[in-house]
């Protein structure tokens, strides 16, 4: 008994063991090929650089396209997923009567099961086209229709979340507004939200990283062109795309042209690590108030 | 004259009824106090006067409230004009997680009356006067209201709740969750607010109510079982009930 009680424990360490093991793996192999990348490539041109042709016959080493295609998409994403996410939120929280919240939220978040590589396809080949009637200009390839798929992808996570952050204000703060003669808007949005903020901004941030963690709908949908450029209507190329297309290739490992996906994933890594610690420690904040 | 009546009111919530046939008329510019054991709808009872149990889904009204003589559950009643009529102060004090300047401020802006920056300057100090807290606060006005203690908290509740200039001030058990010296404080404040206020105490303190009120409601199982003058309530009650309860003898 004693002896199986501990061979218990010991497995369960080491599945725990398991996960902690390759984040470990991950963050040492990003380090050492990133810095084997960066004894070739000095930091400064690498995060300052205005071109990325790492392929090209002169490799350019920039990464500066790449952050901007990811962050174009991010904010058209965000454009989508955080007005509607919240007001979603509000709406399930403080309008939806009880039943119709426990049927709504899960519907939802089913959609969130979707497979990425669906919401992709759904970008390129109805979305895009779709835009295309409205907007001529508009390439094959683009930021703006996969940016626009991608919140629509998000918004359950920003309303769930958020959704969660205004349950958890005390209903006495609510009675306290009603019973001063606020009106339920009122009462949603000068008493609910202001008291969940600190919540529905740690949603906002996940929600912000994920957008520039995600990685499908960009492969598929928005192109491989790494450029500089603000214009949502010509295809582009984001850091995790640029990922899938040099480890999809034929670049031989050991190469500075395979260091690259490294360097740029070290980036990808350090970014949505400092988001998601943030959102951490603002959730952590919220919990303090109203304990 | 009367000030509030409620008539043969049931109230429900789902299937179970947890008021049953209350009429009482209340008169301006007193206290009147309800006290009977938990459970026995004196809470509920005082949430019906500014429908505050509206928003509690699966809630039912029968029978009418007249403010002024007027149902106040009549079709077409505005709502948010009846509770800025009748202010409400929580048992657990619920300041709004904002600067105690803008919790006062809150009620006057909601409703289109905070007017220029020093009306609304003068109307959240004047609030902060009646409640007996701006000696306290006035050089922290604009520090978060969670910082005060529990009894500045409930205090700025009452400012909060006077700010829109009520009629009637309901309290539900205000000072329940206070030491001593603040629910004195509170008690006197409710003393002076009289004057000027109809004001509904729901109470569990049997000496609270002895020394605040002037009328007295005993409620037991969702029943008004007595109603008179405070001082005969606690001294020589109708009911046998009353008297069990006021001497102590259960509850």
């Amino acid at each position: 008994m004693r002896r199986a009680e501990f061979a218990i424990e010991w497995a369960l360490f080491a599945c725990a063991l398991v996960s902690v093991g390759t984040t470990a793996g991950i963050i040492l192999v990003l380090t050492v090929e990133t810095l084997a990348f960066l004894r070739e490539v000095p930091i400064a041109e690498f995060l300052f650089g205005t071109e990325w042709t790492p392929l090209f016959a002169t490799p350019r080493f920039g990464v500066l396209p790449l952050v901007a295609g990811t962050v174009l998409v991010s904010a058209i994403a965000m454009l989508v997923a955080l007005p509607m996410g919240l007001l979603s939120a509000v709406y399930l929280s403080e309008y939806a009567p009880p039943r119709l919240r426990r049927t709504v939220k899960p519907v939802l978040e089913i959609l969130a099961g979707v497979p990425t590589v669906v919401y992709g396809y759904f970008a390129l080949l109805f979305v895009t086209p779709l835009l295309q009637r409205v907007i001529p200009g508009l390439a094959g390839f683009n930021a703006l229709g996969p940016g626009i798929v991608m919140g629509i992808m998000i918004l359950p996570l920003v309303s769930s979340l958020s959704e969660d952050a205004m349950q958890a204000v005390p209903r006495g703060l609510r009675e306290g507004s009603y019973a001063l003669g606020a009106s339920r808007m009122q009462t949603s949005l000068r008493v609910v939200v202001p008291a969940a903020l600190s919540g529905i901004t740690a949603a906002c941030i996940l929600a912000v990283s994920r957008a520039i963690g995600e990685t499908m709908i960009v492969a598929i949908a928005a192109g491989q062109q790494p450029r500089l450029t603000w214009n949502p209507l010509v295809p582009i190329e984001t850091m995790t795309a640029y990922i899938v297309q040099v480890s999809l290739g034929d670049t031989p490992q050991g190469t500075i042209e395979y260091r690259t996906i490294f360097a740029v994933g070290m980036l990808l890594f350090l970014g949505t690590f400092l988001l998601n610690l943030a959102s951490a420690w603002l959730r952590e904040r919220f919990r303090e108030v109203y304990g | 004259m009367i000030k509030v009546r409620a008539e043969r009111l049931n109230f429900y919530y789902g299937a179970t009824r947890a008021l049953q046939d209350i009429s009482v008329a209340v008169q301006p510019n007193v206290v009147t106090a309800f006290i009977g054991p938990s459970g026995c709808g004196k809470s509920t009872f005082l949430r019906t006067l500014n429908r505050m149990n509206d928003i509690v889904p699966g809630t039912r009204v029968e029978g009418r409230v007249l403010i002024d003589d007027a149902d106040i559950y009549a079709p077409g009643v505005d709502v948010v004009a009846l509770r800025r009529r009748v202010g409400m102060v929580f048992q657990k004090s619920n300041p709004f997680p904002k600067s105690i300047f803008e919790n006062v401020a809150y009620g006057l802006r909601i409703n289109n009356m905070a007017g220029s920056r020093s009306e609304l300057a003068g109307r959240v100090e004047e609030s902060l006067r009646q409640a007996a807290l701006w000696g306290e606060v006035k050089d922290r006005l604009h520090e978060s209201a969670l910082a005060i203690s529990g009894g500045q908290q409930q205090r700025l509740c009452i400012a909060r709740a006077l700010a829109v200039r009520p009629e009637i001030l309901l309290m539900d058990e205000p000072a329940s969750a206070l030491d001593p010296i603040a629910t004195q404080r509170i008690e006197e404040l409710i003393y002076d607010l009289k004057q000027a206020y109809t004001i509904v105490i729901v109470t569990h303190n049997m000496q609270q109510a002895a020394r605040v009120s002037d009328y007295t409601a005993f409620f037991w199982l969702g029943r008004l079982v007595e109603y008179d003058r405070t001082d005969k309530i606690f001294t020589n009650p109708a009911e046998q009930l009353t008297e069990d309860y006021v001497t102590g003898r259960f509850g």
